[in-house]
């Protein structure tokens, strides 16, 4: 399976060989990256002592990595294709008793985990398209028409980001259960998970950024042309900006994805509960391996997710963190 | 960007704006496509005025009211006094400075150490970041779940199995007082530092070559290229992610939540749980909200004083 989609060959062994054909190519790769330069250099590369305590180095740190990020969730496969006995009895033994694929049976079967699966699913597509929907117009209006008071509900929506979020949890849940002059209760309706969800400061903030970095002369151009605010937003700003949106998108579906105690607040049917509100439940009341495949199936739709689009993840956190810094 | 302003300008719009500005500015407003321009900013003006806006101005209102969603009445000052009453507010307090404390003495060097690391990777830079990563991926949920099955008190747990093969007899993990805390920072630690790596990373990744080339022209050695290279290059951010973690830490729920419940005797039951237990178990929303704001104010003090602190070092 390749992990990395732009370099394959950084999936063979970490260890780079001593054959001139490899140190050849890094010197390479070395020269083209001018910003490729860290805290070592060309010089102590090519210095064998220090390049050996480096691969040594590289090498230990990787399979650390491996064993305390990939381990478990390899643990997690085996435990959920093994009997409960098996696991519970020894952890580290390897299938003495083959495959036990039934477990997804059961959990699929018993327990209805579909249902909660498809939950998570809804949870997550309407908090994506509400999420895109607000921070998208809202920022075209506050980066792109910036009429008289952009700065102000601008100010506000920073001012949420400050504010630490405990202080609203149980208002929040008071405004949700009767909402003001509508009078109406959200509650056990996917529209209290969407709708508080949209409200994200960042998603916002991170859509105006880019909304005012791009070039005004063009919107202007068409504005002449006689294009109105509506034609610009759909035509121009949103094509424009496919990059950023897509790491919206992949910020919101992770936090719906995530998200536990907001949803186990308000969705207090367990008919529309996405799986992070059911798993604890599950876990007393289902047995060992049957639970360890549902943990395994909600982790590894995830996984294979981010291991498809791993660049925009790490772009993403990336981006994220230049926000915050 | 002032280049950007869709409003209406008088020299492309000829005579019609003469006549416009004649008029009063709501019929103008009308006119130039207010409406149309103002519906873009309705979705978020009613989504953060209704679930952000609102709720943040009304918990100043509920903390001083005592409501059951029938009839509500004010109480004054009641519902603070009821929460300083509460025999339980002090140990979880303890305990949620016990688990910030915790989680960053070991949730601040790792992902920062790691990313010095990987950012001296050539061909598994790639391969490393995606490793990291992995665990911010799942759910808390998922990964709190599984953990507690890897913290199993029993011999065959796996935890006292790796730790049994070197001849340690098994440990109640979570169930013993001292340790489940510790256990449940090892835990989240795991669950979070790929976050922080990754952002360590992509500032490492930006500093300017010839910063390192100077050094190494000066004679300075690896360490001293860190010391004196890459820390300050990176202090912003090292800045303001501690503080975020310092601020996310002092909120911590789930995990706790789900590992122990807040047990054994209470040892790892935070403020949060306390918020949730008032408001949720107890249906005392008053009491929950006198809390939530009285620990808001304290993660806001613990803001300003970090800052204050730390404002020699970020601007020098």
């Amino acid at each position: 399976m390749s992990l990395i989609r732009t370099a394959p060959e950084d999936v063979s062994a970490p260890i780079p060989g001593p054959i001139p054909e490899a140190s050849a190519r890094r010197m390479r790769r070395a020269e083209e990256g001018q910003g490729d330069r860290s805290v070592l250099s060309n010089l102590d590369r090519r210095d064998p002592v220090k390049r050996m305590l480096i691969t040594v180095f590289i090498t230990l740190v990787v399979m650390s990595l491996i064993v305390v990020c990939a381990g478990p969730m390899l643990w997690l496969f085996k435990a959920a294709t093994s009997t409960t006995n098996e696991t519970l009895g020894d952890p580290f033994s390897l299938w003495p008793s083959g495959l036990h694929l039934e477990n997804f049976v059961n959990i699929w079967t018993q327990v209805e985990f579909g249902k909660y699966f498809l939950n998570t699913v809804w949870v997550m597509l309407g908090s994506l398209v509400l999420g895109v929907s607000v921070a998208t117009t809202g920022g075209y209006w506050l980066a792109v028409l910036k009429p008289k008071g952009s700065g102000f509900v601008s100010a506000l929506i920073l001012a949420t980001l400050f504010i630490p979020g405990v202080i609203s949890l149980v208002s929040l849940y008071l405004t949700v259960i009767d909402l003001p002059l509508l009078g109406i209760s959200l509650i056990d309706t996917f529209w209290a998970v969407w709708l508080p969800a949209a409200a994200n400061a960042v998603n916002v903030l991170i859509v105006q950024r880019y909304f005012a970095s791009l070039p005004g002369e063009i919107f202007e151009a068409a504005r002449v042309d006689g294009a109105g605010p509506v034609r610009v937003f759909f035509s121009l700003v949103l094509p424009m900006s496919r990059p950023i949106l897509g790491v919206v998108a992949l910020l919101t579906l992770v936090g719906a994805y995530k998200e536990f105690l907001w949803p186990l607040l308000v969705l207090p049917s367990p008919d529309l509960q996405p799986i992070s509100v059911v798993l604890p439940r599950l876990a007393s009341t289902t047995e060992f391996a049957p639970f360890m495949a549902a943990l395994f199936i909600s982790s590894i739709v995830p996984i294979a997710v981010f291991l498809v689009f791993q660049r925009q993840f790490l772009q993403a956190a990336g981006n994220a963190g230049a926000l915050k810094g | 960007m002032a280049t950007t302003t869709l409003r209406p300008r008088s020299t492309s719009m000829g005579s019609s704006t003469r006549a416009g500005r004649r008029s009063h500015p709501i019929a103008r407003w009308l006119k130039y496509g207010g409406p149309v321009r103002f519906l873009f900013i309705l979705p978020t003006l009613l989504v953060f005025g209704l679930f952000a806006w609102w709720p943040i101005v009304r918990s100043l209102g509920i903390s001083l009211q005592q409501t059951n969603f029938v009839t509500t009445r004010w109480v004054g000052l009641e519902n603070f006094t009821r929460v300083f009453a509460d025999p339980l507010l002090g140990t979880a307090t303890v305990n949620t400075i016990w688990f910030a404390a915790l989680a960053l003495v070991i949730g601040f060097p790792v992902p920062l150490l790691l990313a010095v690391a990987v950012s001296e990777m050539r061909r598994a830079r790639g391969i490393a970041s995606v490793l990291a990563y992995m665990p911010v991926i799942l759910p808390p949920v998922v990964a709190t779940l599984l953990w507690k099955a890897f913290y199993d008190p029993s011999s065959t747990g796996l935890f006292n199995s790796i730790f049994g093969s070197v001849g340690m007899d098994p440990i109640p993990w979570l169930n013993n007082g001292d340790l489940a805390m510790p256990a449940i920072v090892v835990q989240a630690t795991w669950a979070s530092f790929g976050t922080a790596t990754i952002i360590y990373l992509a500032s490492l990744m930006s500093i300017g070559p010839e910063l390192y080339e100077a050094a190494e022209v000066d004679g300075a050695g690896f360490f001293r290229r860190i010391w004196h290279i890459t820390l300050p290059q990176l202090r912003s951010v090292i800045l303001v992610l501690v503080l975020l973690q310092i601020i996310g830490t002092l909120q911590v729920f789930a995990e706790p939540f789900i590992m122990t419940g807040g047990g054994p005797e209470n040892r790892t039951v935070t403020i949060l749980m306390l918020i949730y237990r008032y408001a949720f178990i107890s249906g005392d929303y008053g009491r929950a909200t006198a809390l939530s704001l009285l620990l808001a104010v304290a993660l806001t003090l613990v803001s300003l004083i970090y800052l204050r602190l730390t404002k020699k070092w970020s601007s020098s």
